[in-house]
């Protein structure tokens, strides 16, 4: 009869430990985002941190996802309240710096933060190579599917969102999966390389 | 008389503007108290909308009970769009298409969700055949008693 009582035992228990081992070695705050493979959610927001030349936006400019479509688009969400904002500002600014005329924009989108306290951080950090955006009432974020700062999307050329960091970028991650979307691009002259060496 | 009959009509002139007046204040206060009634209906649709939906910041509580401003951004988009005139299922299919089905407090009973709903059930069910399986051994005779 033992062998019975310990298949029991067995078929009761093991669904329970597989469970508890799926849940207990996932990260409950790691939502998986619906948003990687579709359309990304169109913005018109404007600029109110320039960033520096050659990859500089006048402030007040209006920056739309719909006019960069056939490029490469890192959107960056931030806010100067972030600790690990301040861990990716680097890799972030220096690669963008590197990218120079290749199709591919890096933008920024200030989050529940004022602007002045934006700007002074990017003064603090020693400037930000490329522009950032602000985002009244969060409605991009939102739209987004924003939890946290930061986070970062990668849009492709057909304006899908192709991946989506949470946390801090890397350097070796950032360049590989802007390389990677470059990659993908329809193989026709780049346009905003002539630009961008101005 | 005739002075009487002044003040009589003066009077009556005086009533019927006053009423005319009044009857004025009347029309202006009635879309006042129109648009706050429609306000606080707008009110009671929004918080019924937010909370099904979760914080993002907080996680645990709705965006009506989180004071994150995340969620009071939500809440004001949640508002907005029910003015605009979508339904409040389109409303959440609005959230879930950009945080998942994550963001519903309460999930779906399809698919997958189902279990959620059926194990209690049949756990419950479950427990109640081992009790009534026990009970009948330990109410069988000695001898036929197994363990």
């Amino acid at each position: 009869m033992n062998w019975k009582r310990s298949l029991i035992a067995a078929v009761t228990a093991v669904p329970v430990i597989l469970l508890f081992a799926w849940g207990f070695t996932r990260d409950p705050g790691e939502i998986p985002s619906p948003l990687p493979g579709h359309a990304a959610p169109q913005f018109s927001l404007d600029v109110f941190a320039p960033g520096q030349p050659p990859l500089s936006r006048p402030v007040g400019d209006t920056v739309r996802l719909a006019d960069l479509r056939g490029q490469v688009v890192v959107l960056n969400f931030w806010a100067s309240w972030c600790g690990a904002c301040r861990e990716e500002h680097t890799v972030l600014s220096t690669t963008a710096r590197l990218y120079t005329g290749r199709p591919v924009h890096f933008l920024g989108v200030l989050y529940n933060d004022s602007l002045a306290a934006g700007e002074a951080w990017i003064a603090e950090m020693g400037g930000q190579s490329y522009p950032s955006m602000q985002d009244p009432g969060a409605r991009t974020a939102i739209d987004y599917g924003l939890y946290g700062v930061p986070e970062t999307f990668f849009i492709d050329g057909d304006g899908r969102v192709a991946y989506k960091q949470l946390g801090p970028v890397t350097g070796v991650g950032l360049a590989h999966i802007v390389d990677s979307l470059i990659a993908a691009l329809p193989p026709k002259p780049a346009a905003p390389a002539t630009k961008s060496r101005s | 008389m005739k002075r009487n009959t002044l003040v009589v009509s003066a009077a009556l002139l005086a009533a019927i503007t006053g009423r005319a007046g009044a009857q004025a204040a009347g029309a202006s206060a009635a879309p006042a108290a129109q648009q706050a009634a429609a306000d606080t209906a707008l009110d009671a649709r929004t918080n019924a909308v937010a909370v099904q939906l979760r914080c993002p910041v907080c996680q645990g509580v709705s965006i009506q009970d989180s004071p994150a401003e995340l969620a009071q951004q939500m809440r004001n988009l949640v508002r907005e769009q029910l003015r605009a005139g979508k339904s409040p299922d389109e409303v959440k299919a609005y959230f879930v298409s950009k945080y998942g089905e994550w963001i519903l407090l309460q999930p779906r009973a399809s698919g997958f969700n189902i279990l959620i709903y059926a194990l209690p059930v049949l756990v419950v069910l479950g427990g109640l055949a081992v009790i009534v399986v026990a009970m009948r051994r330990w109410t069988k005779p000695p001898e036929n008693l197994s363990i």
